[in-house]
């Protein structure tokens, strides 16, 4: 397997300790001279630049949040002239009020780099042909894959989001051999596709599927590669640390973050404090190079942990786990954290069932309550009013056991759930608190 | 599937419990103009199944399922009674008697008779027993 940029990717772990110290030293004080911003914030702290003497003093610089960036908005964080700036992008604010994020032609250029060596590490190269199938525009996954794909030299096909059968026309007559889409959005391709008589696995040149930008589980992409017949690849970023930066080497096994580029650390939400590799927590993520919006232990609401044993692709690269929820995301039920990836995993185990799923949460008296409504699979349709009792009675108590919280379940008719071509957009929480 | 001419396929349809969703499948089923001659929904909590005996079953499974809905075929056999007090104690004692389970059932009673529709656990017996106790069955034919 070839390395995009040898220099970094073979470089060994001390070496990269000793780049990673130097590139936060310098961040700390680059922010303490141009951030009014986090200068108060380090002042608040009691912490100064000089006080990061080893990379592990890191730690002692104070966080930043996703409100850090909303309460500055548009643009106070940014540390450069305007007249340097060369774009802008602005978070589709699934969770909140829109986020801008300003790229300087460097942060542009690292972004690419970033996955200039994450789609070679899939096995991509000149000859493929890469469709892009985020949207491009305000959101950054499309341009971001848009540049890293040119980059290694591999033929982009821009069709962005929608017009699913056109996609999959081109995808035939083009004989795209990549795809760049949301996980969900992949599953409506696979769907129309089925529709229209095509197997992508057998129809069409389509190998790797690189899929992201919403939490996604094991479960799926094993029903993903069986289905479809193609190897499905793990992404993560977000507009914050530029927009999707890294992925899954050929190997699957969880997300390599460049280690000249962004410095990644796991805390526990509630306390802050480092969690050992291994344990699950809350992202916090320093962009160690970025100029016009620089980042510094941004806690960003994902949760997964991070993994630094050696993976046999050999880069010294630490890994993350697939992003197994958002803080944000979770619902307390009852007082019991749910996350809706839990659901998706117990779905795609329950083969009388489909993967798509909708949740709702109201507040009947005083007691939360939460359904979902899953779509029964043709295959299991039963005339037998009894036996789709018993297909709903399965998935309640095996959602029971899993979440720890009785949950009702709704059968509904196939395809009738919507299906989403960006993120997706599963709860319905009507709770009124 | 046997191929005994009194085994009727019904058509069984999954639909969601709100409002329309019946009205989803007739305008179907008049699209395709596929005549019903009998009929029952039988509900859940948030779901039912619509059955129906239609002259063209294979036509209105493909264009609901075309629709995206859930159907399958079942089989069912249809017993004509006597349209009196007592016709039906004859056709379920006779079952009864028979040790043939009934799943389901439905019924209609026109100007040509009384029919009653049974989806049983074993239909060669209960065809074998009513045909003995001279009883009609109506063939799958008398629909299309």
């Amino acid at each position: 397997m070839s390395h995009w940029n040898p220099r970094f990717e073979e470089m060994p772990a001390a070496e990269l300790d000793r780049l990673q110290y130097r590139l936060a030293k310098t961040l700390a004080y680059r922010l303490y001279a141009f951030s009014p911003f986090y200068h108060a914030r380090m002042r608040e702290a009691g912490v100064h630049p000089d006080d990061v003497r080893s990379l592990e003093d890191v730690r002692k610089l104070p966080f930043m949040y996703k409100g850090d960036l909303r309460d500055n908005y548009p643009d106070r964080l940014f540390t450069v002239p305007h007249e340097e700036l060369v774009r802008y992008h602005v978070s589709s604010g699934t969770t909140g009020k829109p986020t801008v994020v300003g790229y300087t032609e460097k942060d542009i250029e690292l972004w690419t780099e970033s996955l200039a060596r994450a789609l070679t590490s899939i096995g991509l190269s000149r000859g493929d042909v890469i469709q892009v199938s985020y949207g491009y525009g305000l959101f950054t996954g499309g341009l971001g894959l848009h540049y890293g794909a040119e980059r290694i030299g591999a033929t982009v096909l821009p069709t962005s989001v929608g017009n699913t059968e056109r996609q999959i026309e081109l995808m035939q007559d083009l004989e795209a051999t990549a795809i760049c889409c949301t996980p969900s959005y992949l599953l409506h391709i696979g769907e129309v596709a089925e529709r229209m008589g095509i197997n992508l696995g057998r129809d069409t040149s389509l190998r790797t599927g690189i899929l992201g930008a919403e939490p996604w589980s094991e479960g799926m992409r094993r029903h993903i590669q069986e289905w479809l017949g193609i190897r499905a690849y793990d992404i993560y970023g977000t507009s914050e640390l530029s927009g999707p930066m890294f992925t899954e080497c050929a190997e699957q096994r969880g997300i390599h973050i460049w280690r000249d580029l962004a410095l990644i650390e796991v805390i526990d939400p509630e306390t802050g404090e480092a969690l050992q590799p291994g344990e699950r927590g809350e992202l916090a993520i320093t962009m160690l190079q970025k100029e016009a919006l620089p980042i510094c232990r941004y806690r960003i609401g994902d949760l997964s942990s991070v993994m630094v044993d050696d993976c046999p692709c050999g880069r010294a690269h630490p890994r993350i786990e697939r992003i197994t929820g958002r803080v944000d995301d979770m619902l307390i039920i009852r007082g019991i954290n749910v996350f809706p990836s839990q659901i998706e995993h117990v779905l795609l185990g329950l083969p009388e069932v489909g993967e798509h799923f909708q949740i709702v949460v109201d507040r009947k008296g005083t007691l939360d309550d939460m359904l979902v409504r899953v779509e029964v699979r043709k295959e299991a349709f039963s005339d037998k009013i009894a036996d789709l009792m018993a297909i709903q009675k399965r998935v309640a108590d095996r959602l029971k056991s899993v979440l720890n919280v009785a949950v009702r379940v709704e059968l509904v008719e196939p395809g009738s759930l919507p299906r989403f071509e960006g993120k997706a957009k599963r709860v319905i929480d009507r709770r009124v608190l | 599937m046997t191929g005994n001419e009194f085994i009727i396929r019904q058509i069984s349809v999954f639909s969601e419990n709100r409002p329309g969703r019946l009205a989803a499948i007739a305008h179907a089923l008049e699209e395709e103009r596929v005549n019903i001659f009998a009929f029952s929904i039988a509900e859940a909590s948030g779901f039912g199944v619509v059955r129906a005996l239609v002259d063209r079953p294979e036509r209105a499974h493909a264009r609901l399922t075309e629709d995206g809905f859930n159907v399958a075929f079942t089989d069912v056999i249809a017993v004509r009674m006597r349209d009196e007090p007592g016709g039906l104690y004859e056709v379920a004692r006779l079952l009864g008697d028979a040790g043939v389970n009934i799943e389901y059932s439905y019924a209609y009673s026109g100007p040509d008779g009384a029919v009653l529709i049974l989806r049983v656990d074993r239909p060669e017996e209960a065809i074998e027993k009513i045909r003995g106790a001279g009883k009609e069955l109506i063939s799958s034919a008398t629909f299309t």
